[in-house]
């Protein structure tokens, strides 16, 4: 019986997917994503509907943020140049299927790498671009001055199907705070609600509150609360079951932050060919065979750092010079300070 | 056996199963390519998030098909709220439009064409955030008849606090029945003596003595709790006590029954304007008041026409109301297919059982509807 059910679920079931699934041989030496990627000439790459500093488009179309340039620094790699990307807008709710159903590629959406997530959809977190927690904004003249100011009853606004719901209660219960949670789809939604005064508070990633104070009537009236109630890394997904991309996607990422790291800037990335560092030769391109290693061309670093830029570039053209976030916090290099950390390419 | 007869409709058969099971094998094959595992196991974990509004007891520790329950209770609760609302407005506007008075025959047609031809989700857009725009924070509502606080945060109103409720239930369900007795008996004592029977005020009086018993001898007893108003913070405020009904069902209630309403005053325009005129007449020369005519000769014959076409309409009202995804009411759509799948993601199962159910829904209704078709159809005898 239960077998039948199961059956007959996969039969609904594709009516839904029917245009999105290909079969797919396991097998395929080189990865699939890859050829496909090349066959079409442009990376499909999934961001968010609309979040300043991370992925955002202005209104000529053209998408900007620190996500939109990991999908920009692969198409560098892959394609050799970053601006053949097609983006896709996806909510919280569409994006993982939108990954696992072939209509994208990467997923660079302020995505948290969580357990459940990464082991038992079909997904892979490549690395973590952003280090972000969960925090509160609340209006100023409230009085409320700290996560322990809140009383029973107390209402927030936050969008559905993210961490920051399942974090929320977790928060709520240890205080013992019965509130209401006010959840919506779309994050223009959420802002709209708690500006017209639905919510006490509004609850989502740090970033994503001082990307989104910005789009309330009077942004200096609220303020976004000293306490971070939760640990969320950012970072782009990609698809279980093609390794090949994944290392890509990976290093493309990580040759971002490692470019920083050796000084290797979109100006001088040309001339560091010639450095005396061999870490640095081998970032660029000049020494090794890294490349091959991925199936691409030895000069794809190199795009990724000319075309892109480095990570610290990346983040002070999006986040930084746009007034979001200008202290990078945790999101700067281990030697300085930081917590930007990534295996060396050799 | 006529093989001619068979051999296309079992053609047919083959084809069917065969597409049906190519679709799920390649189902399961991709699915286990991507490692993403099936089942329905999900539904007894703890489901770990919260929702504002449920009809029943629920918190982020109870199961995911417990969550299941709570947002096909909300669904449930907005279509019936919609349904009577819209069946309301639209018999009272379409009957408007057949007035002799201009003004009220036009104020009802201007209506009909407004908002029937203006998208749903529009309309609900538009009363969530009107509604959010124009009402009061809660420390500056004003109490309507004292106890009633219609506010941003939600509509406030007070709550019965009971005591004993399942006698008053019983009390309730024992009326109902003893009515039911009271109209077979009208029936067969106007059929067998042509003796009329005041049924409609017999039904009120049980109506109000029974429940008004339990009180006396059930040991019934219901106090009233009144929302009072709570500081949160220095400037934030809501109300404690009483029952509260968020923005999101008041603004989805209206707009489902405002945009349905319009369909169905046309229903029932169609259905009075398509018995013939020689029918009231006939009736009125046989000597019924104008009372009986409505009651007895233009209205069966009115329904006939006004219940087909009205059945789709809430049919329509009920699997419209999962946009209320949109402005944050936690129906079946938000609560399971949003959060739960989002948390889960098990996107398969997940959507085919939102969709069973609400297939069973319209199903449901569909077959209430028929039987009532049925019985105010013609008898052809």
């Amino acid at each position: 019986m239960f077998k039948l059910v199961k059956r007959l679920t996969s039969v609904v079931a594709m009516f839904a997917v029917l245009f999105t699934f290909t079969t797919e041989t396991m097998a395929a030496k080189k990865s699939k994503t890859l050829k496909n990627t090349q066959k079409k000439g442009f990376v499909r790459c999934g961001v968010s509907q609309g979040l300043p500093g991370f992925s955002n488009a202005d209104a000529a179309g053209n998408w900007t943020g620190v996500d939109v340039d990991v999908c920009r620094a692969v198409a560098a790699a892959v394609l050799g140049d970053a601006s053949k990307v097609k983006f896709t807008p996806l909510s919280a709710k569409e994006r993982f299927t939108a990954l696992t159903s072939n209509e994208i590629d990467i997923l660079s959406r302020n995505t948290t790498w969580t357990l459940s997530r990464d082991a038992d959809i079909g997904l892979t977190f490549v690395g973590v671009n952003f280090y972000d927690g969960q925090g509160f904004m609340v209006r100023k003249n409230s009085g409320i001055s700290s996560v322990n100011d809140f009383k029973a009853g107390v209402s927030a606004c936050t969008n559905l199907g993210t961490t920051t719901e399942l974090n929320m209660r977790d928060f709520f219960n240890s205080k013992g705070i019965k509130y209401e949670p006010v959840t919506f789809e779309k994050a223009d939604e959420v802002v709209a609600a708690y500006d017209a005064g639905r919510c006490d508070t509004y609850t989502t990633d740090k970033s994503g509150l001082a990307a989104q104070r910005i789009k309330l009537s009077n942004p200096d009236d609220h303020m976004v609360l000293p306490e971070t109630i939760s640990k969320e890394p950012l970072g782009p997904v990609v698809r279980q079951g093609d390794s090949v991309w994944e290392d890509i996607v990976r290093w493309s990422l990580n040759t971002m932050i490692e470019a920083e790291e050796y000084g290797v800037t979109s100006a001088n990335a040309d001339m560091m060919k010639t450095s005396e560092n061999p870490a640095v030769k081998r970032l660029v391109g000049a020494e090794g065979e890294l490349g091959a290693a991925l199936g691409l061309d030895n000069e794809w670093s190199l795009r990724i750092i000319k075309q892109v830029g480095n990570y610290g570039e990346s983040y002070k053209r999006n986040i930084a010079d746009t007034g979001i976030l200008p202290d990078r916090g945790p999101n700067q290099l281990w030697t300085k300070g930081g917590i930007l950390y990534v295996p060396p390419a050799r | 056996m006529n093989f001619k007869k068979i051999l296309p409709q079992l053609l047919t058969l083959v084809v069917v199963i065969l597409v049906l099971g190519f679709f799920s094998y390649n189902a399961q094959v991709n699915m286990e390519n991507r490692g993403i595992t099936f089942g329905y196991g999900f539904l007894t974990q703890e489901s770990s998030f919260d929702v504002q509004f449920s009809l029943i007891e629920y918190d982020g520790s109870h199961s995911y098909f417990r969550a299941y329950l709570v947002g096909l209770l909300n669904t449930i609760l907005v279509s019936v709220i919609g349904i009577v609302f819209a069946t309301i407005i639209g018999v009272v506007v379409g009957i408007a439009r057949l007035s002799s008075n201009y003004l009220i025959e036009r104020t009802a047609a201007i209506y009909v064409e407004f908002f029937r031809n203006i998208p749903l989700l529009l309309q609900i857009f538009f009363w969530y955030f009107a509604a959010l725009r124009a009402l009061p924070l809660p420390e500056k509502a004003e109490p309507m008849f004292g106890v009633f606080f219609l506010t941003i945060k939600g509509f406030f109103v007070p709550a019965f606090v009971w005591n004993n409720l399942d006698i008053f239930i019983y009390s309730v369900i024992a009326a109902i029945i003893s009515i039911v007795f009271v109209k077979l008996y009208a029936k067969k004592k106007q059929e067998n003596q042509g003796i009329q029977t005041p049924v409609l005020s017999i039904s009120i009086g049980l109506l109000i003595i029974l429940p008004l018993l339990s009180f006396f001898l059930g040991g019934v007893d219901a106090s009233v709790e009144i929302p009072v108003i709570e500081q949160l913070s220095k400037t934030s405020f809501t109300f404690k006590g009483g029952l509260k009904l968020p923005p999101e069902l008041i603004s989805l209630a209206l707009a489902l029954s405002l945009y349905t309403a319009t369909f169905i005053a046309e229903c029932v325009r169609a259905g009075v304007q398509g018995v013939s005129k020689g029918q009231k007449e006939a009736a009125a020369s046989i000597g019924l008041t104008p009372n009986q005519v409505l009651k007895l000769v233009v209205m069966p014959q009115a329904l006939r026409i006004i219940i087909p076409p009205t059945t789709n309409q809430y049919l329509n009202l009920t699997k419209n109301s999962s946009l209320a995804a949109a402005i944050a009411y936690p129906d079946l759509v938000l609560v399971f297919a949003g959060t739960a799948l989002m948390q889960t993601g098990r996107a398969i199962e997940i959507v085919s059982i939102t969709m069973l159910t609400y297939l069973t829904l319209s199903i449901t209704i569909s077959i209430f509807m028929n039987w009532y078709n049925k019985k105010i159809a013609i008898k052809e005898k």
